[in-house]
Protein backbone atom coordinates (compact mmCIF):
# COMPACT_ATOMS: atom_id res chain seq x y z
CA UNK A 1 0.00 0.00 0.00
CA UNK A 2 2.93 2.53 0.70
CA UNK A 3 6.60 2.46 -1.44
CA UNK A 4 9.24 4.19 -0.84
CA UNK A 5 11.96 4.25 -3.73
CA UNK A 6 15.28 5.76 -3.41
CA UNK A 7 14.49 8.09 -1.14
CA UNK A 8 17.31 10.70 -0.30
CA UNK A 9 17.31 13.45 1.65
CA UNK A 10 19.70 15.94 3.38
CA UNK A 11 19.51 18.50 6.13
CA UNK A 12 19.89 22.03 5.58
CA UNK A 13 23.61 22.17 6.20
CA UNK A 14 23.98 19.44 3.43
CA UNK A 15 24.61 16.29 5.66
CA UNK A 16 22.82 13.51 4.26
CA UNK A 17 20.27 11.87 6.17
CA UNK A 18 18.25 9.45 4.16
CA UNK A 19 21.06 8.18 1.83
CA UNK A 20 18.86 6.10 -0.50
CA UNK A 21 16.18 4.31 1.26
CA UNK A 22 13.46 2.11 -0.02
CA UNK A 23 10.42 0.32 1.74
CA UNK A 24 7.37 -1.40 1.05
CA UNK A 25 5.03 -1.49 3.56
CA UNK A 26 1.71 -4.17 2.86
CA UNK A 27 -2.05 -2.95 3.22
CA UNK A 28 -3.21 -3.90 6.53
CA UNK A 29 -0.41 -4.65 8.79
CA UNK A 30 1.62 -3.74 11.50
CA UNK A 31 4.95 -2.55 11.01
CA UNK A 32 7.34 -1.16 13.41
CA UNK A 33 10.77 1.28 12.50
CA UNK A 34 13.59 0.31 14.66
CA UNK A 35 17.40 1.71 14.93
CA UNK A 36 19.99 3.88 16.30
CA UNK A 37 18.88 7.45 17.67
CA UNK A 38 19.61 9.55 14.54
CA UNK A 39 19.41 6.88 12.08
CA UNK A 40 16.80 8.99 10.05
CA UNK A 41 13.53 7.18 11.30
CA UNK A 42 11.95 10.58 12.09
CA UNK A 43 13.00 11.74 8.77
CA UNK A 44 11.62 9.35 6.95
CA UNK A 45 7.97 9.46 8.37
CA UNK A 46 8.55 13.25 7.80
CA UNK A 47 9.25 12.55 3.89
CA UNK A 48 6.08 10.43 3.75
CA UNK A 49 3.75 12.22 5.62
CA UNK A 50 5.38 15.47 3.44
CA UNK A 51 7.02 17.46 5.89
CA UNK A 52 9.53 17.35 4.37
CA UNK A 53 10.95 17.20 0.74
CA UNK A 54 13.07 14.76 -0.40
CA UNK A 55 16.06 15.64 -2.92
CA UNK A 56 15.44 12.35 -5.32
CA UNK A 57 12.80 8.83 -4.73
CA UNK A 58 9.50 8.64 -5.19
CA UNK A 59 6.69 7.81 -2.64
CA UNK A 60 3.82 5.64 -3.64
CA UNK A 61 0.28 5.58 -1.56
CA UNK A 62 -2.18 2.68 -2.96
CA UNK A 63 -0.64 2.82 -6.39
CA UNK A 64 -0.65 6.71 -6.61
CA UNK A 65 2.52 8.66 -6.62
CA UNK A 66 2.52 11.07 -3.77
CA UNK A 67 6.30 12.29 -4.15
CA UNK A 68 4.48 15.82 -5.27
CA UNK A 69 1.83 16.37 -3.31
CA UNK A 70 1.89 18.31 -0.43
CA UNK A 71 0.99 17.75 3.62
CA UNK A 72 -3.05 18.58 2.45
CA UNK A 73 -3.29 16.57 0.44
CA UNK A 74 -1.48 13.41 2.02
CA UNK A 75 -3.44 13.79 4.82
CA UNK A 76 -6.75 13.83 2.55
CA UNK A 77 -5.45 11.03 0.82
CA UNK A 78 -5.59 9.05 4.24
CA UNK A 79 -2.02 9.53 5.66
CA UNK A 80 -2.17 10.47 9.55
CA UNK A 81 1.18 11.08 11.18
CA UNK A 82 1.42 11.40 15.17
CA UNK A 83 4.65 13.18 16.01
CA UNK A 84 7.21 12.29 18.11
CA UNK A 85 7.40 15.88 19.81
CA UNK A 86 4.02 17.12 19.57
CA UNK A 87 2.71 20.87 18.75
CA UNK A 88 1.45 22.80 22.32
CA UNK A 89 -1.12 25.87 20.90
CA UNK A 90 -2.07 28.91 22.87
CA UNK A 91 -5.63 28.97 22.91
CA UNK A 92 -6.54 25.52 20.81
CA UNK A 93 -8.53 23.18 23.14
CA UNK A 94 -8.59 19.57 23.26
CA UNK A 95 -11.88 19.07 22.04
CA UNK A 96 -10.64 21.54 19.08
CA UNK A 97 -8.13 20.04 18.30
CA UNK A 98 -9.73 16.17 18.24
CA UNK A 99 -12.90 18.21 16.27
CA UNK A 100 -10.25 19.08 13.45
CA UNK A 101 -8.97 16.04 13.74
CA UNK A 102 -12.11 14.00 12.63
CA UNK A 103 -13.26 16.51 10.77
CA UNK A 104 -16.46 17.55 11.93
CA UNK A 105 -17.95 18.25 15.69
CA UNK A 106 -18.22 15.52 18.10
CA UNK A 107 -20.60 15.29 20.87
CA UNK A 108 -18.89 14.46 24.46
CA UNK A 109 -19.24 10.34 24.44
CA UNK A 110 -18.03 10.91 20.90
CA UNK A 111 -14.89 12.57 22.00
CA UNK A 112 -15.18 10.76 25.43
CA UNK A 113 -14.30 7.26 23.31
CA UNK A 114 -11.75 8.53 21.64
CA UNK A 115 -9.90 10.20 24.64
CA UNK A 116 -10.37 6.67 27.04
CA UNK A 117 -8.20 5.16 24.26
CA UNK A 118 -5.05 6.78 25.14
CA UNK A 119 -6.25 6.56 28.86
CA UNK A 120 -7.54 9.92 29.31
CA UNK A 121 -11.01 11.25 30.93
CA UNK A 122 -12.59 13.67 28.65
CA UNK A 123 -14.37 15.63 31.10
CA UNK A 124 -11.24 16.74 32.34
CA UNK A 125 -9.61 17.15 29.79
CA UNK A 126 -11.96 18.64 26.62
CA UNK A 127 -11.64 22.03 28.23
CA UNK A 128 -8.14 22.33 28.38
CA UNK A 129 -5.73 24.23 26.37
CA UNK A 130 -3.33 22.38 24.58
CA UNK A 131 -0.48 24.76 25.83
CA UNK A 132 2.59 24.56 28.04
CA UNK A 133 0.37 23.55 30.86
CA UNK A 134 0.04 19.98 29.66
CA UNK A 135 2.80 17.07 30.81
CA UNK A 136 4.57 15.70 28.87
CA UNK A 137 2.62 12.64 28.90
CA UNK A 138 -0.63 13.96 28.55
CA UNK A 139 0.39 16.31 25.43
CA UNK A 140 1.39 13.26 23.99
CA UNK A 141 -1.62 11.19 24.65
CA UNK A 142 -3.42 13.69 23.07
CA UNK A 143 -1.50 13.96 20.29
CA UNK A 144 -2.30 10.22 19.83
CA UNK A 145 -5.83 11.03 20.31
CA UNK A 146 -5.87 13.57 17.50
CA UNK A 147 -4.34 10.77 15.04
CA UNK A 148 -7.19 8.07 16.17
CA UNK A 149 -9.96 10.45 15.54
CA UNK A 150 -8.91 10.43 11.48
CA UNK A 151 -9.53 6.83 11.12
CA UNK A 152 -7.18 6.72 8.12
CA UNK A 153 -5.39 4.09 6.00
CA UNK A 154 -2.59 5.08 6.71
CA UNK A 155 -1.61 6.09 10.75
CA UNK A 156 2.26 6.83 11.53
CA UNK A 157 3.15 6.98 15.06
CA UNK A 158 6.78 8.35 15.97
CA UNK A 159 7.49 6.85 19.48
CA UNK A 160 3.94 6.70 21.02
CA UNK A 161 5.80 5.10 24.00
CA UNK A 162 8.01 8.34 25.19
CA UNK A 163 6.76 9.67 28.11
CA UNK A 164 3.73 7.64 29.13
CA UNK A 165 3.66 6.02 32.26
CA UNK A 166 3.80 1.77 32.24
CA UNK A 167 0.65 1.50 33.47
CA UNK A 168 -1.03 3.24 30.57
CA UNK A 169 1.84 1.80 28.15
CA UNK A 170 -0.40 -1.75 28.05
CA UNK A 171 -3.22 -0.13 27.32
CA UNK A 172 -1.61 1.75 24.37
CA UNK A 173 -0.68 -1.53 23.27
CA UNK A 174 -3.94 -2.90 23.41
CA UNK A 175 -4.86 0.08 20.83
CA UNK A 176 -2.75 -1.10 18.40
CA UNK A 177 -3.42 -4.49 18.49
CA UNK A 178 -7.07 -3.65 18.46
CA UNK A 179 -6.45 -1.30 15.37
CA UNK A 180 -4.55 -3.72 13.30
CA UNK A 181 -7.81 -6.29 14.19
CA UNK A 182 -11.21 -4.15 13.99
CA UNK A 183 -9.85 -1.44 11.31
CA UNK A 184 -8.78 -1.75 8.03
CA UNK A 185 -5.16 0.26 8.08
CA UNK A 186 -1.87 -0.16 7.97
CA UNK A 187 0.24 0.97 10.96
CA UNK A 188 3.46 2.18 11.08
CA UNK A 189 5.28 2.43 14.51
CA UNK A 190 8.47 3.92 15.03
CA UNK A 191 9.64 2.31 18.18
CA UNK A 192 12.74 1.37 20.75
CA UNK A 193 10.36 -1.21 22.49
CA UNK A 194 10.70 -4.76 23.01
CA UNK A 195 6.88 -4.84 23.90
CA UNK A 196 5.99 -3.16 20.90
CA UNK A 197 8.40 -4.45 18.52
CA UNK A 198 6.73 -7.87 19.75
CA UNK A 199 3.44 -7.05 18.49
CA UNK A 200 5.16 -6.19 14.98
CA UNK A 201 3.63 -7.98 11.60
CA UNK A 202 7.40 -7.00 10.34
CA UNK A 203 10.12 -5.02 11.75
CA UNK A 204 11.94 -2.56 9.56
CA UNK A 205 15.29 -1.63 11.30
CA UNK A 206 16.94 1.45 9.53
CA UNK A 207 20.30 2.85 10.76
CA UNK A 208 22.86 5.75 9.05
CA UNK A 209 19.66 6.78 6.72
CA UNK A 210 19.66 3.50 5.50
CA UNK A 211 17.56 0.21 5.41
CA UNK A 212 19.31 -2.29 7.77
CA UNK A 213 17.34 -5.56 7.92
CA UNK A 214 13.70 -6.24 7.78
CA UNK A 215 11.62 -9.50 8.59
CA UNK A 216 9.49 -10.94 10.83
CA UNK A 217 9.62 -10.31 14.45
CA UNK A 218 10.78 -13.60 15.13
CA UNK A 219 13.13 -13.07 12.93
CA UNK A 220 14.29 -9.62 13.97
CA UNK A 221 13.80 -9.39 17.25
CA UNK A 222 16.60 -11.60 18.41
CA UNK A 223 19.63 -10.46 16.57
CA UNK A 224 18.53 -6.94 17.60
CA UNK A 225 18.67 -7.73 21.26
CA UNK A 226 21.74 -9.98 20.90
CA UNK A 227 23.68 -7.26 18.80
CA UNK A 228 23.47 -4.22 21.05
CA UNK A 229 23.40 -2.49 17.96
CA UNK A 230 22.96 1.07 19.60
CA UNK A 231 26.45 0.73 21.26
CA UNK A 232 28.40 -0.60 18.90
CA UNK A 233 27.10 2.59 16.70
CA UNK A 234 28.12 4.59 19.28
CA UNK A 235 31.74 3.16 20.05
CA UNK A 236 32.35 3.70 16.36
CA UNK A 237 31.42 7.33 16.56
CA UNK A 238 33.83 7.86 19.12
CA UNK A 239 36.83 6.37 17.87
CA UNK A 240 36.37 7.52 15.16
CA UNK A 241 36.39 10.95 16.54
CA UNK A 242 39.65 10.31 18.40
CA UNK B 1 -32.95 53.83 18.80
CA UNK B 2 -31.46 53.47 14.99
CA UNK B 3 -31.26 49.68 13.36
CA UNK B 4 -27.08 50.39 13.53
CA UNK B 5 -27.06 50.88 17.03
CA UNK B 6 -29.28 47.38 17.47
CA UNK B 7 -27.05 45.94 15.29
CA UNK B 8 -23.95 47.23 17.03
CA UNK B 9 -25.82 46.32 20.51
CA UNK B 10 -25.64 42.65 19.56
CA UNK B 11 -21.77 42.36 18.52
CA UNK B 12 -20.58 43.87 21.73
CA UNK B 13 -22.90 42.88 24.17
CA UNK B 14 -25.67 40.46 25.53
CA UNK B 15 -28.35 42.93 23.89
CA UNK B 16 -31.17 40.26 22.54
CA UNK B 17 -33.75 42.78 21.98
CA UNK B 18 -33.56 43.77 25.58
CA UNK B 19 -31.39 44.08 28.53
CA UNK B 20 -31.84 42.17 31.70
CA UNK B 21 -30.54 44.11 34.97
CA UNK B 22 -29.94 47.60 34.57
CA UNK B 23 -28.50 49.51 31.44
CA UNK B 24 -28.47 53.09 29.37
CA UNK B 25 -27.64 53.01 25.96
CA UNK B 26 -25.81 55.53 24.82
CA UNK B 27 -26.15 56.02 21.00
CA UNK B 28 -23.73 59.43 19.54
CA UNK B 29 -23.65 61.04 22.43
CA UNK B 30 -27.69 60.99 23.70
CA UNK B 31 -29.49 58.63 25.79
CA UNK B 32 -31.15 55.90 23.80
CA UNK B 33 -32.86 54.13 26.78
CA UNK B 34 -32.21 53.66 31.11
CA UNK B 35 -32.98 51.37 33.37
CA UNK B 36 -32.17 51.25 37.33
CA UNK B 37 -32.88 48.47 39.10
CA UNK B 38 -33.44 48.71 43.01
CA UNK B 39 -29.26 47.80 43.89
CA UNK B 40 -28.26 49.48 40.92
CA UNK B 41 -28.69 53.51 40.32
CA UNK B 42 -27.86 54.86 36.98
CA UNK B 43 -27.78 58.61 36.94
CA UNK B 44 -26.39 61.71 34.71
CA UNK B 45 -22.87 63.01 35.91
CA UNK B 46 -22.70 66.54 37.20
CA UNK B 47 -20.83 69.11 35.07
CA UNK B 48 -19.42 66.35 32.41
CA UNK B 49 -20.99 64.42 30.04
CA UNK B 50 -21.70 60.97 31.23
CA UNK B 51 -22.93 58.73 33.83
CA UNK B 52 -22.60 57.90 38.20
CA UNK B 53 -23.52 54.15 38.37
CA UNK B 54 -23.73 53.14 42.23
CA UNK B 55 -24.14 49.51 43.35
CA UNK B 56 -25.13 49.07 46.81
CA UNK B 57 -23.05 46.96 48.90
CA UNK B 58 -23.65 43.65 49.21
CA UNK B 59 -25.79 43.31 45.46
CA UNK B 60 -24.97 40.12 44.38
CA UNK B 61 -25.74 38.34 41.16
CA UNK B 62 -26.84 41.34 39.04
CA UNK B 63 -25.37 43.27 36.09
CA UNK B 64 -25.59 46.57 34.21
CA UNK B 65 -24.95 46.96 30.48
CA UNK B 66 -23.54 50.40 29.16
CA UNK B 67 -23.08 49.91 25.41
CA UNK B 68 -22.19 53.18 23.75
CA UNK B 69 -22.70 53.62 19.70
CA UNK B 70 -21.64 55.52 16.65
CA UNK B 71 -24.15 55.43 13.86
CA UNK B 72 -22.48 57.62 11.54
CA UNK B 73 -19.20 59.84 10.95
CA UNK B 74 -18.24 63.21 11.50
CA UNK B 75 -19.35 62.57 15.69
CA UNK B 76 -16.94 63.06 18.17
CA UNK B 77 -18.33 61.45 21.61
CA UNK B 78 -16.49 62.06 24.68
CA UNK B 79 -17.91 60.29 27.87
CA UNK B 80 -17.09 59.76 31.43
CA UNK B 81 -18.59 57.39 33.43
CA UNK B 82 -17.87 56.32 37.09
CA UNK B 83 -18.71 53.05 38.76
CA UNK B 84 -19.38 52.75 42.91
CA UNK B 85 -19.27 49.12 43.81
CA UNK B 86 -20.44 48.50 47.19
CA UNK B 87 -18.59 46.36 49.85
CA UNK B 88 -19.38 42.60 49.15
CA UNK B 89 -20.93 43.26 45.84
CA UNK B 90 -20.51 40.82 43.25
CA UNK B 91 -22.02 41.80 39.61
CA UNK B 92 -21.25 41.60 35.79
CA UNK B 93 -20.50 44.98 33.54
CA UNK B 94 -20.59 45.42 30.77
CA UNK B 95 -19.22 48.60 28.19
CA UNK B 96 -19.02 47.81 24.87
CA UNK B 97 -18.50 50.05 22.58
CA UNK B 98 -18.94 50.21 18.83
CA UNK B 99 -18.44 52.97 15.93
CA UNK B 100 -19.90 52.84 12.60
CA UNK B 101 -19.56 55.08 9.39
CA UNK B 102 -20.04 54.99 5.79
CA UNK B 103 -20.03 58.53 4.14
CA UNK B 104 -15.96 58.80 4.50
CA UNK B 105 -16.48 60.95 7.92
CA UNK B 106 -14.37 60.15 10.72
CA UNK B 107 -16.23 58.67 14.24
CA UNK B 108 -14.70 58.66 17.34
CA UNK B 109 -15.58 57.55 20.75
CA UNK B 110 -13.91 57.89 23.80
CA UNK B 111 -14.83 56.20 27.28
CA UNK B 112 -13.31 57.43 30.62
CA UNK B 113 -14.29 54.88 32.77
CA UNK B 114 -13.60 54.77 36.38
CA UNK B 115 -14.06 52.08 38.76
CA UNK B 116 -13.99 52.59 42.61
CA UNK B 117 -14.45 49.23 44.28
CA UNK B 118 -15.10 48.89 47.96
CA UNK B 119 -14.12 45.95 49.97
CA UNK B 120 -14.31 42.62 48.84
CA UNK B 121 -16.56 43.50 46.20
CA UNK B 122 -16.00 41.38 43.13
CA UNK B 123 -16.51 42.65 39.80
CA UNK B 124 -16.31 41.13 36.08
CA UNK B 125 -16.05 43.72 33.50
CA UNK B 126 -16.49 42.97 29.74
CA UNK B 127 -15.75 45.41 27.78
CA UNK B 128 -15.92 44.76 23.77
CA UNK B 129 -15.10 47.22 20.84
CA UNK B 130 -15.57 46.93 17.19
CA UNK B 131 -15.89 48.88 14.02
CA UNK B 132 -18.55 48.76 11.42
CA UNK B 133 -19.31 49.94 7.70
CA UNK B 134 -17.49 50.85 4.40
CA UNK B 135 -15.64 54.50 3.11
CA UNK B 136 -12.47 55.69 4.28
CA UNK B 137 -14.04 57.76 7.54
CA UNK B 138 -11.52 56.87 10.34
CA UNK B 139 -13.32 54.69 12.89
CA UNK B 140 -11.93 55.66 16.21
CA UNK B 141 -11.71 54.49 19.57
CA UNK B 142 -9.72 55.45 22.82
CA UNK B 143 -10.87 53.98 25.74
CA UNK B 144 -9.32 54.80 29.44
CA UNK B 145 -9.91 52.85 32.39
CA UNK B 146 -8.88 53.52 36.10
CA UNK B 147 -9.58 51.01 38.25
CA UNK B 148 -9.37 51.81 42.46
CA UNK B 149 -9.35 48.37 44.58
CA UNK B 150 -10.05 48.28 48.27
CA UNK B 151 -8.90 45.55 50.59
CA UNK B 152 -9.87 42.60 49.20
CA UNK B 153 -11.64 43.58 45.84
CA UNK B 154 -11.39 41.84 42.78
CA UNK B 155 -11.74 43.02 39.57
CA UNK B 156 -11.86 40.26 36.08
CA UNK B 157 -11.43 42.56 33.13
CA UNK B 158 -12.12 41.13 29.65
CA UNK B 159 -11.45 43.18 26.85
CA UNK B 160 -11.20 42.63 23.42
CA UNK B 161 -11.00 44.38 19.48
CA UNK B 162 -11.44 42.02 16.66
CA UNK B 163 -10.55 44.17 13.68
CA UNK B 164 -12.68 47.05 12.57
CA UNK B 165 -10.87 49.96 14.45
CA UNK B 166 -8.92 51.85 12.70
CA UNK B 167 -7.24 53.95 15.41
CA UNK B 168 -7.05 53.12 19.30
CA UNK B 169 -5.35 54.58 22.22
CA UNK B 170 -6.06 52.09 25.20
CA UNK B 171 -5.26 53.36 28.36
CA UNK B 172 -5.31 51.21 31.80
CA UNK B 173 -4.49 51.94 34.71
CA UNK B 174 -5.20 50.72 38.66
CA UNK B 175 -4.45 51.05 42.40
CA UNK B 176 -4.29 48.28 44.47
CA UNK B 177 -4.59 47.77 48.03
CA UNK B 178 -4.22 44.71 50.46
CA UNK B 179 -5.12 41.23 49.29
CA UNK B 180 -6.96 43.20 46.04
CA UNK B 181 -6.96 40.99 43.12
CA UNK B 182 -6.78 42.51 39.17
CA UNK B 183 -7.15 39.95 36.45
CA UNK B 184 -7.00 41.63 32.33
CA UNK B 185 -7.16 39.72 29.55
CA UNK B 186 -6.64 41.80 26.58
CA UNK B 187 -7.31 40.47 22.79
CA UNK B 188 -6.27 42.96 19.76
CA UNK B 189 -6.43 41.90 16.27
CA UNK B 190 -5.62 44.71 13.71
CA UNK B 191 -5.58 44.48 9.86
CA UNK B 192 -4.98 46.61 7.06
CA UNK B 193 -3.74 50.20 7.68
CA UNK B 194 -4.94 49.79 11.42
CA UNK B 195 -3.05 51.36 14.48
CA UNK B 196 -3.86 50.31 18.54
CA UNK B 197 -2.00 51.18 21.07
CA UNK B 198 -2.61 49.55 24.70
CA UNK B 199 -0.92 50.97 27.86
CA UNK B 200 -1.11 49.24 31.17
CA UNK B 201 -0.24 50.86 34.84
CA UNK B 202 -1.09 48.95 37.45
CA UNK B 203 0.77 49.96 41.04
CA UNK B 204 0.29 46.98 43.88
CA UNK B 205 0.10 49.27 47.26
CA UNK B 206 -0.79 46.47 49.97
CA UNK B 207 0.28 43.61 51.48
CA UNK B 208 -0.76 40.07 49.38
CA UNK B 209 -2.28 42.23 46.33
CA UNK B 210 -2.04 40.25 42.74
CA UNK B 211 -2.52 41.01 39.07
CA UNK B 212 -2.32 38.42 36.52
CA UNK B 213 -2.82 40.92 32.80
CA UNK B 214 -2.82 38.76 29.63
CA UNK B 215 -2.52 40.13 26.61
CA UNK B 216 -3.01 38.46 23.29
CA UNK B 217 -1.93 40.61 19.91
CA UNK B 218 -2.11 40.22 16.14
CA UNK B 219 -0.90 42.44 13.73
CA UNK B 220 -1.37 41.62 10.08
CA UNK B 221 -2.06 43.30 6.92
CA UNK B 222 0.23 47.03 7.09
CA UNK B 223 -0.79 47.04 10.56
CA UNK B 224 1.36 48.40 13.78
CA UNK B 225 0.61 47.61 17.40
CA UNK B 226 2.28 48.89 20.47
CA UNK B 227 2.12 47.26 24.02
CA UNK B 228 3.83 49.28 26.96
CA UNK B 229 2.93 47.78 30.49
CA UNK B 230 3.99 49.25 34.22
CA UNK B 231 3.60 46.97 36.92
CA UNK B 232 5.01 48.50 40.21
CA UNK B 233 5.02 46.75 43.63
CA UNK B 234 5.15 48.99 46.91
CA UNK B 235 4.64 46.02 49.14
CA UNK B 236 5.17 42.25 49.50
CA UNK B 237 2.65 41.37 46.40
CA UNK B 238 3.03 39.18 43.25
CA UNK B 239 2.58 40.34 39.23
CA UNK B 240 2.31 38.83 36.71
CA UNK B 241 1.96 39.80 33.05
CA UNK B 242 2.28 38.34 30.03
CA UNK B 243 2.12 39.96 26.12
CA UNK B 244 2.13 37.10 22.70
CA UNK B 245 2.06 38.37 19.76
CA UNK B 246 1.41 37.13 16.27
CA UNK B 247 2.59 38.87 13.39
CA UNK B 248 1.22 38.41 9.52
CA UNK B 249 2.32 40.09 6.34
CA UNK B 250 3.19 43.32 7.00
CA UNK B 251 2.25 44.27 10.63
CA UNK B 252 4.70 45.23 13.31
CA UNK B 253 4.23 45.21 16.88
CA UNK B 254 6.58 46.84 19.59
CA UNK B 255 6.08 45.47 23.55
CA UNK B 256 7.71 47.03 26.22
CA UNK B 257 7.38 45.86 29.95
CA UNK B 258 8.54 47.06 32.76
CA UNK B 259 8.66 45.87 35.81
CA UNK B 260 9.43 48.03 39.18
CA UNK B 261 9.50 46.47 42.52
CA UNK B 262 9.76 49.18 45.19
CA UNK B 263 9.54 46.22 48.46
CA UNK B 264 11.73 43.15 49.32
CA UNK B 265 8.70 40.89 49.11
CA UNK B 266 7.48 42.42 45.84
CA UNK B 267 7.48 39.14 42.85
CA UNK B 268 6.92 40.75 39.82
CA UNK B 269 7.05 38.55 36.03
CA UNK B 270 6.37 39.65 32.47
CA UNK B 271 6.69 37.67 29.82
CA UNK B 272 6.78 38.84 26.37
CA UNK B 273 6.77 36.98 22.26
CA UNK B 274 6.41 38.22 19.14
CA UNK B 275 7.02 36.17 16.14
CA UNK B 276 4.57 34.29 13.24
CA UNK B 277 2.57 31.47 14.33
CA UNK B 278 5.16 28.44 14.42
CA UNK B 279 5.73 26.77 11.20
CA UNK B 280 4.89 23.43 13.19
CA UNK B 281 1.63 24.67 14.86
CA UNK B 282 0.60 24.87 10.58
CA UNK B 283 2.15 21.93 9.33
CA UNK B 284 0.25 19.68 12.41
CA UNK B 285 -2.85 21.00 11.26
CA UNK B 286 -2.08 19.99 7.88
CA UNK B 287 -1.55 16.91 8.93
CA UNK B 288 -4.95 16.90 9.87
CA UNK B 289 -6.24 18.11 6.43
CA UNK B 290 -6.53 21.57 6.90
CA UNK B 291 -5.11 23.71 4.37
CA UNK B 292 -2.40 26.53 5.26
CA UNK B 293 -4.90 29.40 5.26
CA UNK B 294 -7.78 27.07 7.57
CA UNK B 295 -4.52 25.96 9.43
CA UNK B 296 -3.53 30.04 10.22
CA UNK B 297 -7.34 30.90 10.40
CA UNK B 298 -7.49 27.97 13.43
CA UNK B 299 -4.91 28.98 15.47
CA UNK B 300 -5.38 32.86 14.67
CA UNK B 301 -9.02 31.75 16.09
CA UNK B 302 -7.98 30.58 19.25
CA UNK B 303 -5.05 32.70 19.90
CA UNK B 304 -7.54 35.43 20.33
CA UNK B 305 -10.36 33.13 21.23
N1 LIG C 1 16.66 19.87 9.97
C1 LIG C 1 17.78 19.21 10.29
N2 LIG C 1 18.97 19.84 10.34
C2 LIG C 1 20.09 19.19 10.65
N3 LIG C 1 20.14 17.89 10.94
C3 LIG C 1 19.00 17.20 10.92
C4 LIG C 1 17.75 17.81 10.60
N4 LIG C 1 16.77 16.90 10.68
C5 LIG C 1 17.38 15.76 11.03
N5 LIG C 1 18.70 15.93 11.16
C6 LIG C 1 19.69 14.89 11.52
O1 LIG C 1 19.36 13.73 10.81
C7 LIG C 1 19.61 12.59 11.59
C8 LIG C 1 18.39 11.73 11.65
O2 LIG C 1 17.42 12.35 12.46
P1 LIG C 1 16.06 11.63 12.83
O3 LIG C 1 15.30 12.57 13.68
O4 LIG C 1 15.40 11.18 11.59
O5 LIG C 1 16.56 10.39 13.67
P2 LIG C 1 15.72 9.25 14.38
O6 LIG C 1 16.09 7.96 13.75
O7 LIG C 1 14.30 9.58 14.40
O8 LIG C 1 16.32 9.29 15.85
P3 LIG C 1 15.65 9.06 17.30
O9 LIG C 1 15.60 7.60 17.54
O10 LIG C 1 16.61 9.74 18.22
O11 LIG C 1 14.31 9.72 17.29
C9 LIG C 1 20.08 13.09 12.94
O12 LIG C 1 21.49 13.03 12.97
C10 LIG C 1 19.61 14.52 12.98
O13 LIG C 1 20.45 15.30 13.77
MG1 LIG D 1 12.97 10.17 15.88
Amino acid sequence: MLEIKDIKWSAPGGVNVLKGLSLEVPENKLVVITGPNGGGKTTLAKVIAGLETPDSGSIFLGGEDITKLDVTERAKRGISFAFQQPVRFKGITVRQLIELASGGTLKEDGLCAILSRVGLCAREYIDREVDSTLSGGEIKRIEIASVLARHTKLTIFDEPEAGIDLWSFTSLIDVFESMRSSLKGTLVIISHQERILKIADEIVVIADGKLKDKGSADEILPKLLGSSADCTTCAKKEVYLK
Amino acid sequence: MNSITEKLLGMISNWNGKYEGAYNIRENGGCAGRQSTEHIKIENKEGAPGLEIRILPGTRGESVSIPACITHGDVDDLVYNDFYIGEDADVLIMAGCGVHTETGEAARHSGIHRFYLGKNSHVIYVEKHVGTGKGSGLRTIDPVTEVYLDEGAVLEMDTAQIGGVDKSTRNTRAELSSNAKLLIRERILTEYDQWARTDFEVTMNGEGAGTDLISRAVARGNSHQEYTSKMIGNGPCSGHSECDAIIADHGTVTAAPALTANHGDAALIHEAAIGKIAGEQILKLRTLGLTEKEAEAKIVEGFLG
